[in-house]
C-alpha cells in the first residue's frame, strides 16, 4: 500500500491475570490499518477481540510484539508521551448507556477530551462550546442537547453522542467496540450511515470491532477473523466475505442467518451438509 | 427532541430533588432548628445555663420555662441550647476526621487497586481490630479529658469501615465504560477519581455521612454521661440525661426533652440520609423523569376506547376474520396497560393472531414494539404492575384471560412453556442441572423420582446434550449448553405451545445456528407450536413459516416469513428490511426511516408509524388504522397499501 499505515501491529500478545494465573488472551496478532480505511474484526465471545482493541488504546499492558500509531512505537512509551496519543485514538463502546457519565452534562462528557491537550493549543471555553455545537449538530443532534442528562437520551442518540465526543480533539483513529450491537436495526442503520459519512468527510481510520459479520463486511474495507486470540484469516472485506479460505471462517459465515428465507434454507442445508460430512470422516 | 419540561425536570439539582421530599424537608428543618439554637444561644437563650433558682427546681414545663426546670432550678432549654454546642461541634469533628482519611483512601484502594489495595485493606483491617471505646477512653485519660481529640480518635477508628464502603463503591464505578472512555481521552487517574468517582459515590458518601453522625452522636453523648468532657456545671446533653435519669423517680418529666432531643436529632439524620440517597439516584435515572412524565400526559386514556372495546365484547369479530377453527392458540384485541388503574400507560393494544398447532410464528419488533410484552401476557406472566385491560387470549378453548391464578399455573408449563434470552437466569445455581430438570418434570407429572429421572435423561437425550450433564451444576456450563438445559425444561411438561422470548440473542452466532437447528427438530419431532420473539430477520427468516410484525405497541403486518421478505405490505416493515446491511452495497448509506419509536404516551391518535412514514397523508392521523386483510392469509395495518406497492419505497 503506498500510504502510511496509520496502524501497524505486529505479533501482538496480550495477556489477563497475573502471577501464576496469567493466561495468554491475544497472540501473535499482526495487522495494519491504512489511512482513512476501516478493519473490521470479527470473532465470538472469547475470541480476543475486545482485548485487542484495549491494548492498542492503551488500556491494556502489552505483554508482546509491537503497535505502531503513525510509525511511533507506543509498546514502550512513558506515561506522558501516551497521554498526548489520547488525541489522536478514541474509542466508542457498545453499551451506550454505561458509555456517558449518568452525573454529568453531554457539554461537559463532550469538553472532557479537551481538557488534556497541552495549554498553550488549547481552546478557550466559548471555542470547545462551538465545537461541542457544532458535532453535535454534524451527529444529528440539536445544540441544545449540550445541557441535558445522558438519561434524556434515546440508546441511539447515546451513540450519536459518544461518536461526537470521539471526535473532540479530531482523532485519525478510533476505535469502535462493537458500536451498533446493542442498538435496534433502524437506529444501527443511522448510526453505521454516520460512521461511513464522518469517514468520509474526516478521512478517519477505524478498527471496526464486531460479532456481526453482516455489518462489518458493509463498513470494511479489510477484514481479520479472531478465533481463541489469533488471526485465522484476513483480506479485502469482499473476498473474506465471498470467498472465505479458513475453514472457521467459513463455519463463522454459514452460522449466521441471513433475512432472506431462501438463501437461508439453501444456507442452512449446506451447513448441515458440510456438518455430516465433518462427522463421517 | 423531548418536551423541555422533561429537561429541567431532569437538570433539576440534587437540592431541588431532596426539597420535594417532605420527609426530608421536616427532617432538614428538625436539624436547623436544632444547630441553629445550639450555636445561636447566647443571643436566643431565654435564661442563663448556671443560673441556679432553687425554689423553682424540678419543674415541669411552664410559660416562664417551656422545657421546665432541672434540681438546681436552672432552665431546662437554655442548657439543652449551650450543651447541644459542644455535643454537636464533637459530632462534626468526628465525622470531619473519618472523612478526610475514608474518602481518598476508599477511592485509591478501589480505583487504583493492586498494591494500593492491599496495602490500604491491612490498615482498614488492622483499625477494625482495635477495641475503639478502650482507645477513646485511654485518649481522654491521656489528653486530660479533651473531648475534641477524642472525638477525632473515634473518627479514626471508625474510618475503616467507611474506608470499606467507600472501596466497595468505587469498584462498581470502575467498571462503566465512561470511565474508560476518560482514560483512552489521556485524563490522569487523579482527575478521573475527582471528576468520575467522586460524584458518583456522593449518594453513598451522603447516606454513610448521616448514619455516622447519628452514631457519632450517640457516642458523644455516652461519654458525658459517663461524665467525660467539660465538668459540670457546664451543661452537656449527655451530662443533663445522667441527671435526669438519677432524679428519675422523683423528676421523670426531665428525661423526656434531654434524651428526647438526642433522638429527635438521630432520627433527623437518618430520615435526612434516605431522602438524600433517593434523591441521589432520582437525578440520574430515567425512573424519576418516566415517573414525572407518565402521569402528566397519560391521564385520559389514549387512543379510542370503543373500538377496543368492541373488539374485546366480540373477538371473533374483527373485521370479518374469525379465530381459525382449529387454531391453538387465538389472541383478540389483547390490550395491556401498567402502572395504577385509571392512568396506566398502554404498552400494547388491539393486539390479533392466531397459532395454528405445530406452526412456528415470529413475532418480530424493535425495542418498544411490544413483542415481549404480548408473550407475558399470553402466559399471564405481566408481574404486579401490569394487566390485560382488554381482549381475549383463548388457549384451545380455554379462555386465559381472567383466569384463575391456580388454573393459570396449570397451564403455564403444561399446555404452554416458555424459554427466555437468558438461560442461565432460568436456571437455580445452587442445584445440579438434573435435580432441576426432575423438579420440572415431577411439577407437571405425578411420577417418582426414579421414573423422572430416566424421563430427564431423555430429555436431555432430546436436547442433544450428554445425560452426564445432569450431575453439573449451571456455572459449570456454557451459555449454549444452558439454554439447551432451559429447553429440556420446558418440555418436561409435554407444551402444546413453546414461547421462545429471544432465545439465541446472548449467544454465539455458531452456537445460535445449532439452537436453531435445535428449536427446528425439536419442533419437528413433538408437533407442538413455537412463538419466537425476534428482532433478528435472519433468525425468523430461519425458523419462521409466518411472521407478525409489531410496532410501538400494535401488530402492523401479519403475513407467511416468504412474503414478508418478498413484498413487505406495511411501510414500516419495508423501510425496517432495507436498513438491514445483510444484501446492500458495501460502504454505501443505508436507507434509514428517520425519527424514532414513539414511547407509549406520546403514541399519536391515528397511524402510530404516521410521522415517519414516507407514504403519509392526512387521513392516517385521522382515526386509529383498522388491520386490511389481503389477498392469502396477508393483513397489514396500513390504508395506503396499494400506494405502497407502485411506489416500492
Amino acid at each position: 500500500m503506498s500510504v502510511q499505515p496509520i496502524l501497524e501491529v505486529t505479533d501482538l500478545a496480550v495477556d489477563h491475570g497475573s502471577g501464576r494465573r496469567r493466561k495468554r488472551a491475544v497472540d501473535h496478532v499482526s495487522f495494519t490499518i491504512a489511512a482513512g480505511t476501516t478493519l473490521g474484526l470479527v470473532g465470538e465471545s472469547g475470541s480476543g477481540k475486545t482485548t485487542t482493541g484495549m491494548a492498542i488504546l492503551g488500556m491494556l499492558p502489552i505483554a508482546g510484539g509491537s503497535v505502531l500509531f503513525d510509525g511511533r512505537d507506543i509498546t514502550g512509551m512513558r506515561r506522558s508521551e501516551r497521554r498526548a496519543l489520547g488525541s489522536e485514538r478514541q474509542v466508542i463502546f457498545q453499551d451506550p448507556y454505561s458509555s456517558l457519565d449518568p452525573s454529568k452534562t453531554i457539554g461537559y462528557t463532550l469538553a472532557e477530551p479537551c481538557r488534556i491537550v497541552p495549554r498553550e493549543r488549547r481552546l478557550s471555553t466559548a471555542e470547545i462550546a462551538d465545537r461541542s455545537a457544532m458535532l453535535l449538530r454534524r451527529v444529528g443532534l440539536s445544540d441544545d442537547a449540550a445541557r441535558r442528562y445522558p438519561a434524556q437520551f434515546s440508546g441511539g442518540q447515546r451513540q450519536r453522542i459518544a461518536i461526537a465526543r470521539a471526535l473532540m480533539l479530531s482523532p485519525r483513529l478510533i476505535v469502535c467496540d462493537e458500536p451498533v450491537s446493542a442498538l435496534d436495526l433502524s437506529v444501527q442503520a443511522e448510526v453505521l450511515n454516520l460512521l461511513l459519512e464522518l469517514q468520509r468527510d474526516l478521512g478517519l481510520s477505524l478498527l471496526f470491532i464486531s460479532h456481526d459479520l453482516s455489518v462489518v463486511r458493509h463498513v470494511s474495507h479489510t477484514i481479520a477473523v479472531l478465533q481463541g486470540g489469533q488471526i485465522v484469516e484476513q483480506g479485502p472485506a469482499q473476498q473474506v466475505y465471498e470467498h472465505p479460505q479458513n475453514d472457521y471462517t467459513r463455519t463463522l459465515l454459514a452460522a449466521a442467518p441471513v433475512p432472506d428465507p431462501r438463501e437461508q434454507r439453501l444456507r442452512r442445508e449446506e451447513r448441515q451438509r458440510s456438518r455430516t460430512m465433518e462427522r463421517t470422516q | 427532541m423531548r418536551a423541555s419540561s422533561a429537561s429541567r425536570a431532569m437538570s433539576a439539582g440534587l437540592g431541588r430533588r431532596v426539597l420535594r421530599k417532605p420527609i426530608a424537608v421536616i427532617s432538614g428543618f428538625v436539624l436547623i432548628v436544632i444547630v441553629g439554637g445550639s450555636f445561636a444561644a447566647p443571643w436566643i437563650a431565654p435564661y442563663d445555663p448556671l443560673e441556679q433558682n432553687l425554689r423553682i427546681a424540678k419543674e415541669g414545663p411552664s410559660l416562664a420555662h417551656l422545657l421546665g426546670t432541672d434540681s438546681l432550678g436552672r432552665d431546662i432549654l437554655s442548657r439543652l441550647m449551650f450543651g447541644g454546642q459542644e455535643s454537636l461541634s464533637g459530632v462534626v469533628v468526628a465525622v470531619l476526621s473519618m472523612l478526610i482519611l475514608a474518602i481518598p483512601l476508599g477511592i485509591v484502594a478501589g480505583y487504583l487497586g493492586g498494591v494500593f489495595d492491599r496495602v490500604i485493606l491491612r490498615v482498614v483491617d488492622v483499625l477494625l481490630s482495635i477495641p475503639g471505646t478502650i482507645i477513646t477512653l485511654a485518649v481522654l485519660a491521656i489528653f486530660d479529658n479533651n473531648m475534641v481529640v477524642a472525638m477525632v480518635s473515634v473518627g479514626v477508628l471508625a474510618s475503616g469501615a467507611f474506608i470499606r464502603v467507600f472501596r466497595s463503591a468505587t469498584l462498581s464505578v470502575r467498571q462503566e465504560l465512561y470511565i474508560g472512555a476518560a482514560r483512552v481521552s489521556g485524563l490522569s487517574q487523579a482527575r478521573i477519581m475527582v471528576d468520575h468517582v467522586l460524584p458518583q459515590i456522593r449518594g453513598v458518601l451522603l447516606v454513610q455521612v448521616t448514619l455516622f453522625a447519628a452514631a457519632t452522636l450517640g457516642i458523644q453523648t455516652g461519654l458525658a454521661f459517663l461524665a467525660f468532657g467539660p465538668p459540670p456545671p457546664a451543661p452537656t446533653w449527655g451530662g443533663m440525661v445522667a441527671e435526669a435519669a438519677s432524679l428519675i423517680q422523683t423528676d421523670p418529666w426531665m428525661l423526656v426533652p434531654t434524651g428526647g432531643v438526642i433522638a429527635l436529632t438521630t432520627l433527623a439524620l437518618c430520615l435526612l440520609g434516605d431522602a438524600l440517597r433517593d434523591a441521589n439516584q432520582e437525578r440520574f435515572t430515567l425512573a424519576g423523569l418516566v415517573g414525572e412524565k407518565v402521569v402528566k400526559t397519560t391521564a385520559p386514556p389514549p387512543a379510542t376506547p370503543s373500538p377496543r372495546l368492541a373488539t374485546a365484547a366480540d373477538p371473533d369479530d374483527e373485521a370479518g376474520v374469525p379465530g381459525a377453527p382449529d387454531a391453538l392458540l387465538t389472541v383478540r384485541g389483547l390490550s395491556v396497560g401498567f402502572g395504577a388503574a385509571g392512568r396506566e400507560t398502554t404498552a400494547i393494544q388491539r393486539v390479533d393472531f392466531d397459532v395454528s398447532p405445530g406452526e412456528i410464528v415470529g413475532l418480530v419488533g424493535e425495542s418498544g414494539s411490544g413483542k415481549t410484552v404480548t408473550a407475558l401476557a399470553v402466559l399471564g406472566l405481566l408481574g404486579a404492575n401490569g394487566r390485560i385491560t382488554a381482549g381475549s387470549v383463548r388457549l384451545g378453548s380455554d379462555e386465559l384471560v381472567g383466569m384463575s391464578s391456580a388454573k393459570l399455573r396449570e397451564v403455564r408449563g403444561a399446555r404452554i412453556a416458555m424459554i427466555s434470552q437468558e438461560p442461565m437466569g432460568a436456571l437455580d445455581p445452587s442445584f445440579r442441572v438434573g435435580s432441576q430438570i426432575v423438579e420440572a418434570i415431577r411439577a407437571h407429572e405425578r411420577v417418582g423420582r426414579a421414573e423422572a429421572r430416566t424421563r430427564s435423561r431423555h430429555l436431555l437425550e432430546a436436547v442433544r446434550l450428554d445425560p452426564a450433564i445432569a450431575s453439573r451444576y449451571p456455572h459449570e456450563i456454557s451459555g449454549g449448553m444452558a439454554q439447551r438445559v432451559a429447553i429440556a425444561m420446558a418440555l418436561a411438561g409435554r407444551p402444546d405451545l413453546l414461547i421462545a422470548d429471544e432465545p439465541t440473542t446472548a449467544l454465539d452466532v455458531t452456537v445460535q445456528a445449532d439452537i436453531l437447528e435445535l428449536l427446528r427438530t425439536l419442533q419437528a419431532e413433538t408437533g407442538m407450536a413455537v412463538i419466537l420473539v425476534s428482532h433478528d430477520w435472519g433468525v425468523v427468516a430461519d425458523l419462521c413459516s409466518r411472521a407478525i410484525v409489531m410496532y410501538a405497541g400494535e401488530v402492523v403486518e401479519r403475513a407467511a416469513v416468504a412474503d414478508v421478505f418478498e413484498t413487505a405490505r406495511h411501510p414500516y416493515t419495508a423501510a425496517l428490511l432495507r436498513s438491514n446491511p445483510h444484501g446492500a452495497e458495501a460502504g454505501t448509506l443505508l436507507p434509514t426511516i428517520g425519527g424514532s419509536v414513539p414511547a407509549p404516551h406520546q403514541w399519536p391518535h391515528g397511524c402510530h408509524f404516521a410521522d415517519r412514514c414516507p407514504l403519509v397523508t392526512a387521513e392516517c392521523r385521522e382515526a386509529p388504522v383498522e388491520m386490511v386483510h389481503l389477498d392469502g392469509d396477508r393483513a397489514s395495518r396500513c390504508i395506503h397499501i396499494d400506494e405502497l406497492a407502485e411506489a416500492k419505497v
